[in-house]
């Protein structure tokens, strides 16, 4: 299938930094040109490394944000006491080189022969995949119906809000904002629970397939409460990410 | 040879003495970071049991309360996640393999781990006998968090720890060493993490 990933060695390539956008106070996308992207699937990951001038290297793992057959590009939230995050949020510009791999992870991953409805529940930055995944629904022309619901914690910092406000047929977006609201916010308040996931969530007979991604205590939320609305467990398909520190 | 990445300077390293237990490409963490690909399931440990397998039949299987009931062992070990992550000295009890193993006759040369949710993960014999995995019950003292794959999941320090499969439910005795669930979704079919054997190919 064109624009699907290789079965095959990944190998560290140099890409350029096409462009540094910044989509909220801790969170910028990077724009990267791998010279040879043999193509990946939304939802994949790929691998970031950078090395110092005394050798040594750190590397990480980010959610491709763009859909297959797009410019690159991965959005990095900027973690308290990381190494590499700070790092691409705030000291790396366009013209740099970053040597990254991949694309890895083959189960997250949506193609329009999947089908849907589809039911995206994002905590945070955990938007990355799914926004990759609402754009291969827009340009591959899939009629597969889409809901997304995005935790944040206050309006600004909701990762590409002008692209999920611009409204597309069959997407719907709703917020809930956790840690505060903007005068006159009608969309939905606090943490993520049943009864939200209840009256937002495509219902169990409609056969959803559900993507969550966002952090653990989150997805677990989610994936629990998507099951207790009748969804297989099968149809739910889960990515989390540890407040490890390290990122 | 990498280029070296303008302006990132080398600020986090392995504390004195535990350089030689961080292998390469991981840096060490003092959370517990969760990665599964589903939902977390629940099932209740009456319900329970731990099987081993072999072409479509069970072996031996043991209820919870009888694998509680066999000898367990408290080990150390330094684990090491394929996402980079390491967590050294993490304390789990639970029961060797080996005593698991010891009451079924095969020559199998691998296995299958199946758990709950339907995740697997393919395993040599050779890896999971001998002192070096164990089904692990409690963790830093305290039974495992469903999160982190209680009631029970494999522990196989020495490989990377989606080995480690959470909620496991037995082993499937095999011939062949087929690729289990991240195996068949690009990872390693080995997974060694000092050869950092993360994806196909490495």
């Amino acid at each position: 299938m064109a624009g699907t990933a290789l079965r095959g060695r990944l190998t560290w390539q140099t890409a350029a930094v096409t462009a540094v956008t910044r989509e909220t106070a801790s969170v910028v996308t990077i724009g990267l040109n791998p010279p040879d992207w043999p193509g990946h699937q939304a939802g994949q990951h790929l691998e970031v490394r950078l090395t110092a001038d005394d050798g040594y290297q750190a590397e990480r793992e980010y959610s491709i944000a763009s859909a297959p057959g797009e410019l690159v590009e991965i959005t990095v939230e900027r973690l308290e006491g990381g190494e590499v995050s700070p790092y691409l949020t705030e000291d790396l510009r366009a013209g740099d080189e970053l040597e990254l791999r991949g694309p890895i992870a083959q189960y997250f991953v949506w193609e329009p022969g999947d089908g849907g409805p589809l039911m995206l529940v994002a905590g945070g930055s955990g938007v990355v995949p799914l926004r990759s995944i609402l754009r291969h629904r827009l340009r591959t022309g899939s009629d597969a119906q889409a809901r997304l619901l995005y935790s944040a914690r206050t309006l600004p910092d909701v990762i590409y809000r002008d692209e999920l406000d611009r409204g597309h047929d069959g997407v719907q977006v709703s917020y809930t904002l956790t840690r505060g609201q903007p005068p006159g916010w009608t969309g939905h308040t606090g943490r993520i629970n049943q009864a939200l996931l209840a009256e937002v969530a495509w219902p169990a007979e409609t056969n959803p397939l559900a993507y969550i991604c966002g952090p653990t205590s989150f997805v677990e939320t989610a994936a629990a409460g998507l099951v207790g609305l009748g969804y297989p467990p099968e149809r739910v398909k889960t990515e989390r990410f540890g407040a490890t520190g390290g990122h | 040879m990498s280029p070296v990445t303008r302006g990132f300077r080398h600020l986090r390293r392995a504390p004195a003495g535990q350089e030689d237990r961080v292998p390469p490409g991981q840096y060490l963490t003092d959370g517990f970071p969760v990665l599964s690909a589903g939902p977390t399931p629940h099932t209740p440990l009456e319900e329970w049991t731990f099987s081993i397998t072999q072409g479509g039949q069970t072996r031996k299987s043991w209820t919870w309360q009888e694998l509680r009931a066999l000898p367990a062992e408290t080990v150390t070990v330094d684990i090491h996640c394929v996402t980079r992550w390491s967590k050294l000295d993490t304390v789990w009890q639970g029961v060797s393999v080996d005593t698991l193993l010891d009451q079924v006759e095969h020559d199998a040369p691998y296995v299958m781990a199946f758990c709950d949710g339907g995740y697997t993960t393919n395993l040599p014999i050779g890896d999971i006998t001998g002192g070096q995995a164990w089904v692990a019950f409690d963790y830093g003292g305290a039974p495992l968090e469903p999160e982190h794959g209680g009631p029970a999941r494999l522990l196989v320090p020495h490989l990377y720890f989606w080995k480690s499969a959470k909620w496991v439910r037995g082993l499937d005795l095999r011939d062949h060493n087929d690729p289990g669930f991240w195996e068949t979704y690009g990872n390693h079919i080995y997974g060694d993490p000092w050869r950092e054997q993360r994806y196909e190919g490495d």
